[in-house]
């Protein structure tokens, strides 16, 4: 049987074995939380409480600022101990609260289910969006609500969830669709009403069987459809995604919106159809922490804010020394060097890989092989993205179309010489927004 | 915080298994039933050639990398597939000396004086070939039929024992064509030339473990096919005889004198076939592969040029 798919693009081991099949455990409360005021794409939220303040789970805890802007809620209870900048995973000192555990729970009253779906008008759901706190949980954390705002004259056609998990060793989206597809869909119908939409679409991979099957089964009867998808990677990119789902190609350097598609992770609709369901606003999310170099890899509910440490001391710890600790997939997450970084609301998954799975960072030049323009989805020339800008030749690199590239990786992944075409690729873009800001 | 310490590296944090050296290595072992045919038809010569050609190769690779204090990477095994390569275009009765100067021309003049692997424009074992032929045209024109033909050749009234089908054929000679016999490789030919079927086998092996792109061999091989029937010459003799299949399924595709773009690749393909055809049936030799080859690695930096993809979604600029 042929699945629906995109052109190019590359076959990775999945190694998802290890975790694929484990219900997700929840990680018990964490005695401190960090919580960054950024955690998603756009202004920072602006914190409501004080040092000394006691805060309750659930509580907001600081305000979105504007309209891209999110609001953050306290995690866990207890004491805000600090508001203060902390390590965050971009490798800067980000503002952050700090919350130390009363070690119980106290939930905070103010939290209800708001009225039933059919009540709410496309505005309200909206608002609901941003008051959730909702940011895309697939890594990208952009505000969700803002998506629902089209361009005048755009209409949204389509809101696709994104369940391909195309990310090798990730498996917390495949449990979420296995064991929340309730929630997954009663936040999709709600994003429907949001957006004015006409149809929902999930694209799930096809290695996941168990939530294809649950997905349908909670979608039956609903404008709802479940689209199994060739497992290929980045078959969960945006781009990428909607073209498999609705053969529709989005422009370079345009939204989805263009095609009138809105793209989500199932992750947030869960968080969204939580919300609906409960009040709960978004507070922890699903972390596969998992590699050769975890004791017990594991599928772990954690509440935001949690640090790596605590989640990696829960599974056991290393193995042996580590050789490299990735936050999100290691197509595309980055790698960290320390362990005091807080979970946030776009942190999928914990890998990490063993001192021997680490190889040498030597390369050789690029010996034309081609292997790279067979993969790149974008049907680029990563070589020559390689080759110019490693001798900052920025204007060829453009001409070449850099900023068309989507930095999945494959280029990297495939090159024989093991050239770092990525990095290179992002350098030189960095090198060009600069030198347009001074120019 | 952690104790021990962790590399932080840029993503992608995983890696194919496949590396240059293991490319190269296969390509070796592509060519190893070549090697066989040679040894099978033409003795022990065959072998001293190619590991003379080999051995000066990497020797010579090692020698320029030193001088130039460039770190020595013999081990990623293209020098050794050069040797290889240059050997398997020479002619048996070749003095042994031969193979070792045009491999040490191949490294140090065809490679090396551009910068090493990935910046020579021109193929190297070409490159080697085509300077023995200028500086020894005698010797290396000189050819040998395996003894085991002899018998076909005896048959033919016209044939001459020194000369290749395609060159019989230049010089308007009517022989009846031995097509079994050029199949398997029991010719008179360079070493590695003869055997269409060990060739076959090995480009095979390359096309079914995706090192080398069927747009260049079916290029190459096809225009050959039509541009025969369009001359009236016979394709079957034209695709066995002389070095079309060793060129189009090992030359042709070497990675850094060939596009990157996949139409690029393809047009490539076609080009070496119309130069062959062409050189071929009025050219001033007898065999052409070499030549259009080396001519269409000029061509490639324009050829990628010209055939960059559309890329997805892509939006003109001002457009
Ligand atoms: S050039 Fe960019 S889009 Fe293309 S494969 Fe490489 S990282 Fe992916
Ligand atoms: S995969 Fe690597 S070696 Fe091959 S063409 Fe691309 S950059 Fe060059």
């Amino acid at each position: 049987m042929r699945f629906r798919t995109f052109k190019k693009g590359v076959y990775l081991p999945g190694n998802k074995e290890r975790t694929a099949s484990l219900p997700v455990e929840v990680l018990p409360l964490p005695r401190q939380v960090v919580l960054p005021l950024r955690q998603h794409i756009g202004a920072p939220a602006e914190p409501v409480v004080a040092v000394g303040d006691e805060v309750l789970t659930g509580q907001k805890i600081a305000e979105a600022k504007g309209k891209v802007s999110l609001p953050l809620h306290a995690s866990i209870s207890g004491k805000v101990v600090a508001i203060e900048p902390r390590p965050h995973v971009s490798g800067e000192l980000v503002p952050a609260i700090v919350i130390e555990s009363d070690g119980t729970e106290r939930m905070a009253p103010e939290l209800h289910a708001p009225p039933r779906l059919e009540e709410l008008s496309a505005e309200q759901l909206k608002e609901l969006m941003q008051e959730a706190g909702l940011a895309g949980m697939g890594g990208a954390a952009f505000p969700t609500h803002v998506k629902y705002d089209p361009p005048p004259g755009k209409k949204i056609e389509y809101i696709l969830l994104n369940g391909a998990e195309c990310e090798p060793y990730l498996t917390c989206d495949h449990r979420l669709m296995v064991e929340r597809a309730d929630d997954i869909i009663l936040g999709l119908m709600a994003m429907l009403k949001a957006g004015q939409a006409t149809k929902g679409l999930i694209g799930v991979e096809v290695n996941k069987p168990d939530a294809l099957a649950a997905l349908e089964k909670a979608a039956t009867g609903l404008p709802i459809e479940v689209l199994p998808l060739k497992v290929k990677y980045p078959q969960g990119e945006e781009k990428m995604l909607i073209y498999a789902a609705t053969g529709r190609v989005v422009p370079a350097g345009a939204l989805p919106i263009e095609v009138g598609v809105v793209v989500n992770n199932v992750a947030t609709a869960a968080a969204f159809g939580e919300y609906l369901r409960t009040g709960k606003p978004l507070i922890s999310r699903l972390v596969t922490v998992t590699g050769a170099g975890i004791k017990s890899p594991k599928n772990l509910e954690v509440r935001l804010g949690t640090l790596l440490e605590d989640v990696l001391n829960y599974c056991g710890g290393f193995t042996d020394a580590p050789g490299r600790i990735i936050l999100g997939g290691p197509m595309t997450g980055p790698a960290q060097y320390r362990l005091d970084l807080p979970v946030m609301k776009g942190t999928s998954g914990i890998v990490v890989q063993t001192r021997a799975e680490v190889e040498k960072p030597d390369y050789g030049p690029c010996i034309r092989c081609g292997k790279c323009v067979d993969v790149c989805p974008y049907n680029a020339l990563p070589n020559y993205f390689g080759l110019y800008a490693e001798h900052d030749r920025l204007a060829e690199v453009e001409k070449y179309g850099i900023f068309d590239c989507r930095e999945c990786g494959s280029c990297t992944y495939v090159c024989p010489s093991r050239r770092p075409l990525l990095q290179l690729i992002k350098d030189a873009k960095r090198k060009i927004m600069a030198s347009r800001k001074t120019g | 915080m952690l104790e021990t310490e962790v590399v932080v590296s840029a993503s992608p944090h995983i890696r194919q298994g496949v590396t240059t050296e293991r490319i190269m290595w296969m390509v070796v072992i592509s060519l190893l039933p070549a090697v066989f045919a040679s040894i099978t038809f033409f003795g022990g010569r065959a072998l001293l050639i190619i590991l003379c050609s080999v051995f000066s190769a990497v020797l010579t690779e090692a020698a320029v990398e030193i001088l130039l204090k460039r770190p020595v990477t013999v081990k990623d095994g293209s020098a050794a597939v050069t040797g290889l390569l240059l050997a398997l275009t020479l002619p048996p009765t070749v003095p042994l000396i031969l193979p070792v100067l045009g491999a040490a021309f191949a490294i140090a003049i065809g490679k090396q004086i551009f910068g090493g692997l990935g910046f020579n424009p021109l193929n190297p074992a070409l490159i080697g070939r085509a300077f023995l032929l200028a500086s020894w045209p005698d010797l290396m024109t000189t050819w040998k039929w395996p003894a085991a033909s002899l018998t076909w050749l005896e048959s033919q009234a016209d044939a001459v024992a020194g000369a290749t089908v395609l060159g019989l054929i230049k010089e308007g000679t009517t022989v009846q064509l031995p097509f079994l016999q050029m199949f398997l490789g029991n010719m008179s030919g360079s070493l590695g030339e003869t055997s269409a079927l060990a060739l076959l086998v090995g480009g095979l092996f390359l096309l079914a473990y995706q090192i080398i792109d069927w747009r260049i061999p079916v290029g190459y091989l096809g225009t050959v096919i039509l541009m025969a029937l369009l001359v009236g010459e016979n394709p079957l003799l034209q695709l066995l005889a002389g070095g079309l299949i060793l060129g189009a399924f090992f030359m042709a595709t070497d990675y850094v004198t060939t596009p990157v773009t996949p139409k690029g690749r393809l047009i490539f393909g076609i080009g070496c076939g119309l130069l062959t055809m062409l050189i071929r049936k009025y050219g001033g030799f007898p065999e052409g592969v070499g030549y259009s080859i080396l001519l269409m690695n000029v061509a490639t930096p324009l050829l990628d040029r010209w055939t960059i993809p559309k890329r997805f979604g892509e939006v003109k600029a001002n457009g």
